[in-house]
């Protein structure tokens, strides 16, 4: 088992039993349900928005390179930087030189979970820049020192009490009540000061728009548009797979975004932004950078099984609805994109057999598939990654053999009647000597969270023998 | 002359929860049908195709092919293991020379409430259960099959029986086959909130068209001392009196 793989065990066994866990992430989500629900009814045909979000995707995908190419050149054109990252190495450095270059102190971000994937705000800090996250949520788990508990909802987990003795400890300010208002106020202090400081600021993309190199941003608190204004310098960081063909996409996808992200009609702030500061603009950043980071996606681009994955555009709908994100949440996974999309995403791009557990980490529900905007067959995408991970010799002994007798009987229905048969006597023999549920049941592995089943004296197959023809 | 079905009994269901088929071949009698058990049938396959052991599964289906490619209606109790005949064999057998086959048979699989209600054409079965029941709509069922209004309907038909809304009903129970020992505590708190969710309904009963989930619920209300019990569809339907129910849970 990879070290990985063992993490994910002792943090689930700790995570499912923890109730209060499950009430915060149950109340997060009941709410989210209903606004999602309300959101759908805004479109006259959600499925049709679906379709359409799918085929925008997929075209987009098919037609990566070009579509990169002509971003480029819009935003080359206009005065901008378009740098090419083919991991998160290249990524960084890119940043960091620019921001040594620069005499860079202070970096504002924006939320950005492809700045979390290649860990750039730990490559600044490492040359003296402070780094400052100004998505609400963001900031809170920054200042708790702990990586985002979800794509959309950084700090789900959390609670407005949890909030109020952070900011106590942290930023000095008592808050009465742990009074929503105040605690935001709080945070906007500091973060206001941090914008007006910054010489940097980071965003990350929802979309890049090919046909005019506009970079799309959607947040809800504004802080999007400062980090892409205020300071001197505007780096966009994000991953390849944001592209779109055409601005009048943007008419389908930030409407379907928003509604599966939160259930909004569309994000509070939606930012288009598309190069420095012209002669004739009063403001925005002198210098314009945007970093297309590959960090394994041309691997998911390659295999014509998997390419779907790549019109992910990280709303979290398949998050909230996977009944086990709901009791291990997002930590757990240990991994930048938890949930269904993020047990696909990793075990593709960071290795199968360090993370191809996690793709085993999911009952098969399907429910996943239901609320994909962009349609992609996740349960599928999930058995793909559990062959593969199979054909790649990752399994164990005790299951090999199992399989392989498993195999072995199931071939013919004398030695399947015959294996089974000995497999309820001796099992039964278990339960007579007591041994259920003891480190000598094999049943164990059941048996260790549920009551011993009660074995019946006979198989069907044996009574319809004696009783099917009756 | 009454018509013929072949029953399609899971490796599982054969051997650790035979009552579920034994109750499925009542009502299938009851309602007109002869029921013909192939003997030569063993698993579907789904055991391998759902944990990467393809190599398990598509012998498994390949013999699935063979023994029930003469057959016109083939019903089962399970609408997960349906639903890997249906919906997941024309994938795994893409390469064997028993696709077409497979794809022919798989449009001839039957879940057994969905039989019963689309081709059987019967939604009252005769059958009495003075209990409150909830109804668990199983995953594969639900999502890959599309069938929830046929259990339904057949349970609106039961005498006697008081039918409770389950909340947050389409969330899955945490079964979910190799899931449930790979992962036993995630699987374990889900069913916790599915059991939650059984007491809130005030049914005495859950019942689901999926043995598999019931047995894993079973074993999580045993575990965790809850008073809620479960019956397999083909058990509320089998059953004239409350004596009958109490024999089957």
């Amino acid at each position: 088992m990879s070290t990985a793989a063992q993490e994910f065990l002792r943090k689930a066994v700790i995570k499912s039993a923890d109730l209060e866990h499950r009430a915060t992430i149950q109340r997060a989500v009941t709410s989210y349900d209903a606004a999602v629900a309300k959101g759908k009814l805004r479109f006259a045909d959600w499925e049709a928005a679906r379709t359409l979000c799918a085929a925008i995707k997929a075209d987009a995908i098919a037609n990566l390179a070009q579509y990169l190419t002509e971003f480029e050149q819009h935003v080359t054109s206009r005065g901008g930087h378009v740098h090419w990252a083919e991991n998160a190495e290249q990524a960084n450095d890119y940043v960091v030189e620019v921001a040594k270059a620069r005499n860079v102190k202070t970096v504002v971000k924006s939320k950005s979970m492809v700045t979390e994937e290649i860990h750039l705000a730990a490559a600044l800090q490492k040359i003296g820049v402070t780094v400052w996250e100004t998505d609400l949520g963001e900031f809170i788990v920054q200042l708790r020192n702990e990586p985002p508990y979800h794509i959309v909802t950084p700090a789900m987990h959390l609670s407005r009490y949890q909030i109020a003795d952070l900011f106590r400890d942290k930023l000095g300010e008592n808050v009465e009540d742990a009074d929503p208002v105040r605690l935001v106020a709080a945070a906007r202090v500091a973060l206001r000061r941090a914008f007006f400081s910054a010489e940097m600021g980071i965003s990350g993309a929802n979309f890049l728009v090919a046909d005019s190199g506009m970079v799309a941003i959607s947040t809800n608190e504004g802080n999007g548009r400062l980090t892409t204004s205020i300071p001197r310098i505007h780096v966009v960081v994000t991953g390849i797979e944001k592209i779109i063909p055409r601005m009048s996409d943007l008419a389908a996808l930030w409407p379907v975004l928003a509604t599966s992200g939160t259930g909004q009609p569309i994000t509070t702030y939606s930012t288009l932004v598309r190069g420095p500061r012209t002669a004739s603009e009063p403001d925005g950043p002198e210098e314009f950078h945007v970093v297309l980071v590959d960090n394994g996606r041309t691997g998911l681009l390659a295999n014509p099984e998997t390419e779907e994955v790549l019109k992910c555009i990280r709303c979290g709908a398949c998050l909230n609805i996977c009944p086990i994100f709901k009791q291990v949440g997002g930590h757990t996974y240990g991994t930048i994109y938890p949930g269904p999309i993020g047990s696909i995403y990793t075990p593709r791009t960071a290795g199968l057999s360090e993370w191809g557990h996690l793709s085993y980490a999911c009952s098969l529900c399907t429910a996943c598939k239901g609320v994909c905007p962009v349609k992609i067959d996740l349960p599928k995408q999930l058995l793909g990654t559990r062959r593969d991970f199979i054909a790649a010799g990752n399994v164990k002994p005790a299951e090999r053999v199992g399989f392989a007798a498993f195999r072995w009987a199931a071939a013919d229905p004398a030695r399947f009647r015959l294996l089974a048969w000995m497999g309820r006597k001796a099992l039964a023999a278990v339960n007579a000597l007591g041994l259920s549920g003891t480190a000598l049941d094999p049943m164990r592995v059941w048996t260790k969270y549920r009551s011993p089943m009660t074995l019946p004296k006979q198989s069907f197959r044996e009574w319809w023998r004696e009783n099917g023809n009756k | 002359m009454n018509r013929k079905v072949a029953l399609f009994v899971p490796c599982f269901i054969d051997q650790a929860l035979p009552q579920a088929a034994i109750d499925t071949v009542t009502v299938l009698r009851r309602v007109g049908w002869d029921v013909i058990f192939p003997e030569d049938q063993t698993c579907c396959g789904q055991p391998g195709f759902n944990t990467g052991h393809w190599e398990t599964a598509l012998p498994c289906a390949e013999r699935f092919v063979r023994v029930f490619s003469d057959y016109e209606y083939i019903v089962c109790p399970s609408g997960s293991c349906t639903s890997m005949v249906r919906k997941h064999y024309p994938e795994l057998l893409a390469s064997s020379p028993s696709h077409d086959e497979a794809v022919a048979v798989g449009k001839r699989v039957y879940e057994f409430a969905e039989f019963l209600v689309r081709i059987a054409g019967v939604t009252d079965v005769g059958a009495s259960f003075p209990h409150s029941v909830a109804y668990h709509p199983s995953c594969h069922a639900t999502r890959e099959l599309g069938i929830y209004a046929e259990p339904l309907e057949l349970l609106r038909a039961v005498r006697d029986i008081d039918l409770r809304p389950l909340p947050n009903e389409a969330e899955c129970c945490g079964f979910g086959g190799m899931f449930s020992t790979k992962f036993g505590m995630i699987s374990a708190a889900m069913g916790d909130t599915k059991a939650v969710n059984i007491e809130l309904s005030g049914a005495e009963f859950v019942t689901a068209i999926d043995p598999s989930c019931l047995m894993h619920l079973s074993g999580v209300f045993g575990a965790t001392g809850r008073k809620s019990k479960t019956i397999y569809l083909a058990g509320v339907l089998a059953s004239s009196s409350a004596a009958t129910a109490g024999a089957r849970e």
